[in-house]
């Protein structure tokens, strides 16, 4: 089970409101590469591990990705705060502010909704870990396209510590890839319950 | 005690306080409900104490050997 700690992993202080940004960082709460996927995809996939490094590094970074979707959401909320309504409507958070006001809600940047087809989880370790290391990549690069379209430094210190946590999940997930194979290789396994 | 016979009575007493703290939400200013909050809390540290330094740690950061990481060894919730 989980406990709550009353901290981010990171601290966040943004003291200018930019709806703009918000509207693009709130991809990284709800969107296809954002938290709220990492942290269903890694915890879910759990089940379906055999070894204990696998099992032990998806509750770990599972875990790790629910601290950061309290960050994104952070952020998103101290960007919107203070924002003006005139502020908002002139940007390209006022769909958004349509539905959900300065609520935080867990969308991509394009205004779709989270999706669980985002994720993947399956009962072969193999897939899973190549999918979580793809995962990994695909949100270093949102993370990227943030840092591209920001010059808020308050944000930015925090959006760099994200971009590298991602860097080193998916160095963990390819140490515990190349751990599985190599103990396939060992065993001489075949795929369960397949014909070649 | 056996580790599922210690693991069994300390889920109880988190059951307990987790009850507690949400009690405590609502009602902040309740010294009953107060008073049993810190009994229990004390309660649930030492057998938690007892039952990672028997059977190595709950949360991962209660790992206490400088020589062996025990946080992957024990099983996990989801088997049995």
């Amino acid at each position: 089970m989980w406990q709550y700690e009353k901290k981010l992993q990171f601290p966040i202080n943004i003291k200018t409101p930019n709806p703009k940004l918000a509207s693009f960082i709130i991809s990284q709460y709800g969107g296809p590469d954002g938290e709220l996927a990492a942290s269903m995809r890694y915890l879910s996939q759990r089940f379906a591990m055999k070894d204990n490094v696998t099992k032990g590094l998806l509750t770990d970074i599972g875990t790790e990705e629910l601290a950061h979707l309290e960050m994104v959401g952070t952020i998103v909320h101290q960007l919107t705060k203070n924002a003006t309504t005139t502020q908002i409507e002139n940007s390209p958070m006022a769909a958004y502010y349509i539905d959900h006001g300065r609520g935080v809600y867990p969308a991509a940047a394009s205004g779709v909704p989270f999706n669980a087809m985002t994720l993947a989880s399956k009962s072969d370790p193999i897939t899973n870990l190549v999918e979580d290391m793809a995962a990994e990549q695909k949100a270093r690069t949102v993370y990227e396209n943030i840092l591209r379209v920001s010059d808020d430094p308050d944000v930015n210190n925090v959006i760099k510590y994200l971009r590298q946590r991602e860097i080193v999940h998916f160095q963990r997930f390819g140490e515990a890839l190349d751990t599985i194979q190599r103990k396939m290789c060992e065993k001489k396994t075949i795929v369960p319950g397949v014909k070649f | 005690m056996n580790r599922n016979q210690l693991l069994k009575q300390i889920m109880e007493y988190d059951f307990v306080l987790y009850e507690l703290q949400l009690y405590l939400d609502t009602h902040p200013n309740d010294m009953r409900a107060l008073k049993m909050f810190k009994q229990v809390s004390d309660t649930v540290c030492g057998l938690r104490k007892e039952f990672e330094e028997k059977f190595g740690p709950i949360i991962a950061r209660n790992n206490e050997s400088s020589t062996t990481w025990q946080w992957l060894e024990s099983p996990w919730p989801w088997e049995n």
